[in-house]
C-alpha cells in the first residue's frame, strides 16, 4: 500500500478547499439572518421561505425546467437521428463536410450561436420567449447528444439488427426492439448532459429570451448585478442540492448496475 | 429392393429449393460473386467451402437478403426473391457471430421471430420449449447471452434461427468459435437436427473436414467462381482440378507430359524416371501438359521394389510425422521432389519398419491417381 505522504494530503486539501470552499460560502451565508451578505448575524432559513413567495422566482425556475425538458428531449431525437446517419450510412457524398458541421457548434463561441439565432428569429418575424429559447437549446444541444450517441453506435455490431430483420422485423422494428434498448444507456446519458446544458445556460437564453419569459440564470445575473442578496444565496443552496443529489444517484445507480452485471458474470463462469 | 438414396441433384425431374441463375455481385469495382450458377434442393445439407474471401458470406447474404445481386436471378421455390426484402424471406440466418439479442433472456431470444408472425402466445411458449429441448437448453431458459458459456451461446443461435421453421437455415462458419472436440459433438448434433427437422441447410465452412462430415454436397469456392459442385466423396476421390484436390485434403501432384496409352495415359514427367500410368476416362490430353493426383494414403511404402504394381519410384525417407493413428513419411525422390506416403500405425512405434534416411520404393496402382488437366 502507498505510504501516506505529507505532500499528497496537502495538495489534495488544497485542490478540495480551492473547489468548494466558495460553495461551502455560499451556503453558509444562505442560513444568515442578516440581510448583509457579509455580515453573519446568527442562523435562519427565513430566505427561503422568503424565496418561496417570490413569483418572479418561482416562475423563472418554471420556464427553465420547461424548457431544459422540452429542449433536451428534441435534441435527444434529432441528435441521435444525426448519430444514426453519421456512423450508418458509409461513404456518401460531402459525409466529412456534413459530420464537420454537426461537430462545428461545440466549438462555436456561445455569443455567436446565440447571436445568430437571436437574428434568425428576428429575421422570421418570431416574437422571442419561453419557444424561442427552447428551440435554441435544442439546436446547440443536439450536437452534443449526437457525439455521445455515436460513439456509442460505432461500437454497435450491425449483426444485431440484421439478425432482427432476418427475423421478421421491419426496420422500424428492428430499431425499436433491439438497437435502441441496447445503445438506449448513451442516449439516456445523452439526454442528461442535453438537460444539464440548457439548465445552466445563460448567453444563448439571454440573446433568445424575451420580456414574456426569463429562465433561472438570467434572473439570477441580473439579481446579482443589483447586489448580491441572500435570496439568491438560498436560491443557489436549493441548486447545489438538487444537482449533487441528482450527480450521487447517478454514480449510484451505474455502480449498482456494473455490481450486478459482474456478479452474474462470475456466477456464470463458474457454472459453465 | 435396394434403399433409395439421397440424391435429388442426379435427378431431372426434382425441382430445386434454391437456384442461382448467373449471379454476379459487384462491390464497387471488386467482384465478390462472378456469374455464379447452382442448385440446392430441399433437404439438402449443402456445404459451402473456400478460403476466407473468397465470396461465401456474400452468397449467403445474398440468400438471407441482405445483398441485392448486380445481375442474376436467385429463385426460392421457382420464385424469384430478389425483390423481397429479409423480413419476408422464408430464409433464416445463423450468423457468424451469433448476434444474440443481449437485452432479452434466451427464451425472448428464440421466441423473437415468433412474435414477429403474430404467433398466440401459447403457440410461441410450446414452441420455444420444442426449441430449448431439442438444443438441450431448457435450464438456461432465464439467462441472458452473457452468463451461458460459448457453445450454450451457438446452441442459443441455432434455436432461434430454428424456431420460424425457414423453408432454408442458413449457417456462416456456425462452429468457428468452439474447440476441436465440441465442434465434432457439435457437427453431429448439426446432422441430428437437420434429419429431425427436415430442413434445407446450407453451411459455410472454411474446415474441409467439417464440410466432409455434415454436407450431402460440397460446394469448392474460389474468388467468387464454384469450382466443383459434387458429394463429398466424388470431390475428395474425383476432384475437377488442381485446386479442388489440393484444398481437399492431402495430395501430391506430378507435372507431366501426357501420352495416349492403355486405358489412360502415360505421363512422362521426371528426368531418367520411367512414365507414370494411370487409367482414366479423361480425354483430350494426348500430347498435352497435365497432372497426376495422388492422395498420400493411396501410396504404399515398402523396402524392396514391389512386384505387380503399377508405378513405383525410389526414394529416401527425408522426415516423418507421426500423428498417433496414422504417420505420414515425407520422402524425397531423386530430384528433390517430396513426396508424402500415410501408413495406419497398426503396430506399436518401437516396431515401426522405417527410419529417416532409409531407401525406400513408393508404389501406387493405375487407378489410385487423378488426371487432371488443369
Ligand atoms: N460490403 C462490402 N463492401 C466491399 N467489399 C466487400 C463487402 N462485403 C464483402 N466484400 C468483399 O468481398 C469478398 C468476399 O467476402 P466474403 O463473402 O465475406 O468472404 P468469405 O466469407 O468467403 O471469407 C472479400 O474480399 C470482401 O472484402
Ligand atoms: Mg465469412
Amino acid at each position: 500500500m502507498r505510504r501516506f505522504s505529507w505532500f499528497n494530503a496537502t495538495s489534495l486539501t488544497l485542490g478540495f478547499a480551492f473547489l468548494y470552499v466558495p460553495m461551502i460560502i455560499l451556503i453558509i451565508y444562505s442560513f444568515n439572518a442578516s440581510k448583509l451578505v457579509t455580515v453573519w448575524a446568527g442562523f435562519s432559513t427565513k430566505w427561503y421561505g422568503e424565496l418561496m413567495q417570490n413569483e418572479a422566482f418561482l416562475d423563472a425556475a418554471w420556464v427553465t425546467i420547461k424548457v431544459a425538458v422540452i429542449s433536451s428531449s428534441i435534441a435527444t431525437v434529432l441528435g441521435t437521428m444525426a448519430a444514426i446517419v453519421l456512423v450508418r450510412a458509409g461513404r456518401f457524398h460531402g459525409r466529412t463536410l456534413f459530420s464537420g458541421m454537426i461537430y462545428a457548434p461545440l466549438v462555436m463561441p456561445e455569443v455567436i450561436t446565440g447571436l445568430s439565432l437571436l437574428l434568425l428569429f428576428i429575421g422570421i418575424g418570431m416574437d422571442r420567449g419561453i419557444v424561442t429559447i427552447t428551440l435554441a437549446h435544442a439546436t446547440f444541444s443536439m450536437c452534443y447528444v449526437s457525439v455521445v450517441v455515436s460513439s456509442r453506435l460505432i461500437s454497435f455490431d450491425r449483426s444485431l439488427e440484421e439478425a432482427a430483420l432476418d427475423l421478421g422485423c421491419s426496420q422500424f422494428e428492428a430499431f425499436r426492439l433491439v438497437t435502441l434498448p441496447i445503445i438506449a444507456p448513451a442516449v439516456i446519458s445523452g439526454w442528461l448532459l442535453a438537460f444539464t446544458l440548457s439548465l445552466d445556460d445563460l448567453v444563448i437564453a439571454s440573446f433568445t429570451s424575451g420580456p414574456s419569459a426569463t429562465t433561472l440564470p438570467i434572473k439570477i445575473y441580473s439579481a446579482v448585478r443589483l447586489g448580491v442578496s441572500p435570496e439568491i444565496n438560498a436560491l443557489s443552496t436549493i441548486m447545489i442540492a438538487i444537482v449533487t443529489f441528482g450527480v450521487i444517484t447517478a454514480s449510484l445507480v451505474s455502480k449498482r448496475n456494473a455490481v450486478n452485471r459482474q456478479r452474474e458474470e462470475q456466477a456464470a463462469a463458474r457454472m459453465t | 429392393m435396394a434403399e433409395t438414396v439421397f440424391a435429388p441433384w442426379d435427378d431431372s425431374n426434382a425441382k430445386p429449393l434454391i437456384q442461382f441463375k448467373n449471379v454476379t455481385k459487384r462491390f464497387g469495382e471488386f467482384t465478390a460473386i462472378d456469374d455464379l450458377s447452382i442448385d440446392i434442393f430441399e433437404q439438402e445439407f449443402f456445404a459451402l467451402l473456400g478460403p476466407s474471401g473468397c465470396g461465401k458470406t456474400t452468397l449467403m447474404r445474398l440468400l438471407a437478403g441482405f445483398e441485392t445481386p448486380t445481375s442474376g436471378e436467385i429463385l426460392l421455390a421457382g420464385e424469384n426473391i430478389v425483390p423481397v426484402p429479409p423480413n419476408k424471406r422464408a430464409v433464416n440466418m445463423m450468423f457468424q457471430s451469433y448476434a444474440l439479442f443481449p437485452h432479452l433472456d434466451i427464451t425472448e431470444n428464440i421466441a423473437f421471430g415468433l412474435k414477429r408472425d403474430k404467433m398466440p402466445k401459447p403457440d410461441i411458449d410450446a414452441r420455444v420449449e420444442e426449441m430449448l429441448a431439442l438444443t438441450r437448453l431448457t435450464q438456461f431458459a432465464r439467462r441472458k447471452p452473457h452468463q451461458i458459456s460459448g457453445g450454450q451461446r451457438q446452441r442459443v443461435a441455432l434455436a432461434r434461427s430454428l424456431a420460424k421453421a425457414p423453408k432454408l437455415l442458413l449457417l456462416d462458419e456456425p462452429l468457428g468459435a468452439l474447440d476441436k472436440k465440441l465442434r465434432q459433438d457439435t457437427q453431429f448434433e448439426l446432422m441430428d437436427i437437420q434429419e429431425k427437422t427436415g430442413t434445407t441447410f446450407v453451411i459455410v465452412t472454411h474446415d474441409q473436414e467439417e464440410a466432409m462430415t455434415v454436407a450431402s454436397r460440397v460446394a469448392v469456392m474460389d474468388e467468387g467462381r464454384i469450382v466443383q459442385v459434387a458429394t463429398p466423396d466424388a470431390i475428395y476421390e474425383t476432384p475437377n482440378s488442381i485446386y479442388v484436390a489440393d484444398f481437399i485434403g492431402d495430395v501430391n501432384i506430378f507435372e507431366g507430359h501426357a501420352s495416349a496409352a492403355a486405358d489412360g495415359y502415360d505421363i512422362a514427367w521426371g528426368e531418367g524416371q520411367k512414365p507414370l500410368h494411370a487409367k482414366t476416362s479423361v480425354e483430350n490430353l494426348d500430347g498435352k501438359q497435365c497432372y497426376l493426383a495422388i492422395r498420400p494414403e493411396k501410396v504404399s511404402i515398402s523396402a524392396q521394389k514391389p512386384e505387380n504394381v503399377g508405378n513405383a519410384v525410389l526414394g529416401k525417407i527425408h522426415d516423418i510425422a507421426y500423428l498417433g493413428n496414422i504417420s505420414t513419411y515425407y520422402v524425397g525422390l531423386p530430384d528433390g521432389k517430396i513426396v508424402k506416403a500415410q501408413t495406419a500405425n497398426t503396430r506399436r512405434i518401437s516396431r515401426r519398419s522405417f527410419t529417416w534416411e532409409d531407401d525406400v520404393w513408393l508404389s501406387w496402382t493405375d487407378t489410385a491417381g487423378v488426371v487432371l488437366g488443369r
